[in-house]
């Protein structure tokens, strides 16, 4: 609807205005009754709202022969216009934005989180949110970023940045950075919203099935990753009969597409591999062989620190935790690893199976460190006086 | 239309030590790029390097660039754009050999 309404206005500000005098309207006009399409309706009433602000203001007079062919528009008779959508994540998008800007954006214009909302989800005050909003809108404004369809040449590339954007809106309410919670279901949800909503806009996009595979199917196993008394239940451990077999059929289904729409992409790899443990009857039957050699090929395609620190975690179960630790040791000297509480996690791991408590018990402490969530830090400190030498022993 | 503003700013010390070749090349590709973007561009000046410069605050006058950087403001492009997007794929095409660009929408008075 918002989308729609700045089709009409070029204005995001204003738009936002029409929009939400459209619902006060409707308070009054459908006392009487709901009309059939309430969507329809109220974007009717912002639209015209809207040109009828336009109208009256002189300096954008010669915009409105332009406006009134654009008014009637068939695809928004039938109820929705999914094209208006597509051009405002692509605007809130733009790469010309800062990214805290662009997944803030988004999450206000698309989602329709309040501010105070998009506050919440960054942890900052509202005045900051409120202020960082503003200046990306006149950066909108300002600089001319335009509202329109990106082209078939350049979707590509702006569709990575929107992708990376919803994907990290994931990431961050799927293992909540700071808090007392694992999971911040509201974040997920959002992403998982937008992911649906893109996969709609371009169906013909590998990367677009891949990213919505894999959110589908990590969110799957959401409800087993604490257990009652809210501690972290490590893959190996998590009761896979409550995983979300919806989600799980959704997103195998998805990777499927994903990896015959294109050349495997980035998220269409990660979201196999999740795919090979979503499908494992048990952490022991899982198939640790196809992991890495799924992470051996995500690695060519989209070298990482931290994708060579994922393989080798998987190697240290299909050869062994020596094997293991072998490839991650080789991780060591990473800049990007540095202050990266998994690298220390993983190697603790590893040496408590390989009964190197005093070595594992470093990491644990390294690990302990480097991590602010709770939850994982309770798991932490748990695994950490199990291996710890008992004193004086 | 809006207007834009290409500033390139580019290392100087590397065209300090640039061979007459390279300063051939630039200088052809920047022909290039003109005569590519001729609908766009409004107008445009390289300027002669920071040692020539003199800043003027609140009335003093003192030698040098007003702020010194690696990469110093060594012209420009004064161009014409529907929108960032259509600016943005000028701007990439603008030779910059030795640095980069930025881009500035210029300020409409209603």
């Amino acid at each position: 609807m918002l989308a729609a309404t700045v089709r009409v206005t070029r204005d995001l500000d204003l738009a936002e205005e029409c929009v939400q005098d459209a619902y006060a309207r409707a308070l009054t006009v459908w006392a009487d009754g709901v009309p059939r399409n309430p969507a329809a309706w109220l974007t009717t009433a912002a639209r015209n709202r809207a040109i009828d602000l336009l109208r009256r203001q002189d300096r954008l007079r010669r915009l409105l022969p332009e406006l009134v062919v654009d008014d009637v528009d068939p695809a928004y008779e039938r109820g929705g216009i999914p094209d208006d959508r597509l051009r405002l994540i692509c605007t809130c998008c733009h790469p010309a934005l800062a990214q805290p800007a662009q997944v803030a954006l988004t999450l206000r214009l698309l989602c329709g989180l309040t501010t105070a909302e998009v506050a919440r989800a960054f942890l900052v005050p509202e005045p900051t949110m409120a202020a960082r909003l503003t200046r990306a809108k006149k950066k909108i404004a300002g600089a001319g970023i335009p509202y329109r369809e990106p082209d078939a040449a350049e979707l590509p590339e702006r569709l990575a940045g929107v992708l990376e954007v919803v994907h990290l809106l994931f990431t961050t309410g799927h293992t909540a950075s700071t808090g007392a919670d694992l999971v911040r279901a509201d974040l997920v949800e959002r992403a998982l919203q937008l992911g649906r909503m893109l996969r709609t806009l371009c169906p013909g996009s590998g990367d677009v099935a891949g990213l919505l595979a894999l959110m589908l199917l990590t969110d799957a196993r959401r409800d087993t990753r604490v257990d009652a008394e809210g501690r972290l239940v490590l893959l190996a451990d998590q009761d896979r009969d409550r995983w979300d077999g919806e989600e799980i059929a959704d997103g195998v289904a998805l990777v499927r597409d994903a990896l015959r729409l294109g050349g495997p992409g980035r998220y269409a790899l990660q979201a196999a591999i999740a795919a090979v443990h979503a499908e494992a009857p048990s952490w022991e039957h899982t198939d640790w062989r196809e992991i890495v050699g799924l992470y051996d090929v995500l690695g060519t395609i989209w070298p990482s620190p931290v994708v060579a620190l994922n393989r080798a975690v998987a190697v240290g179960f299909a050869d062994g935790p020596d094997a293991g630790l072998a490839a991650l040791d080789a991780l060591a000297g990473e800049p990007q690893l540095a202050g990266y509480g998994y690298l220390a996690a993983s190697r603790a791991d590893l040496l408590r199976r390989l009964d190197r408590g005093a070595e594992a018990a470093l990491a644990y402490e390294e690990a302990l460190h480097l991590t602010g969530n709770e939850v994982e830090r309770a798991f932490l400190a748990a695994r950490l006086a199990e291996v710890r030498p008992a004193p004086g022993g | 239309m809006s207007q834009y503003l290409i500033l390139i700013y580019e290392t100087e010390a590397d065209y300090a030590a640039a061979t007459p070749e390279t300063f051939g090349q630039v200088s052809q590709a920047h022909t290039e790029f003109m005569e590519k973007h001729q609908d766009a561009l409004v107008g445009g000046n390289a300027l002669q390097p920071t040692q020539t410069a003199t800043t003027v605050v609140a009335g003093a006058v003192t030698d040098g660039p007003f702020a010194e950087t690696k990469e110093a403001l060594g012209g420009y492009y004064l161009i014409e754009a529907p929108d960032l997007d259509a600016a943005l794929a000028i701007a990439k095409e603008c030779p910059a050999r030795f640095g980069g660009v930025e881009l500035r929408p210029v300020m409409v008075f209603d």
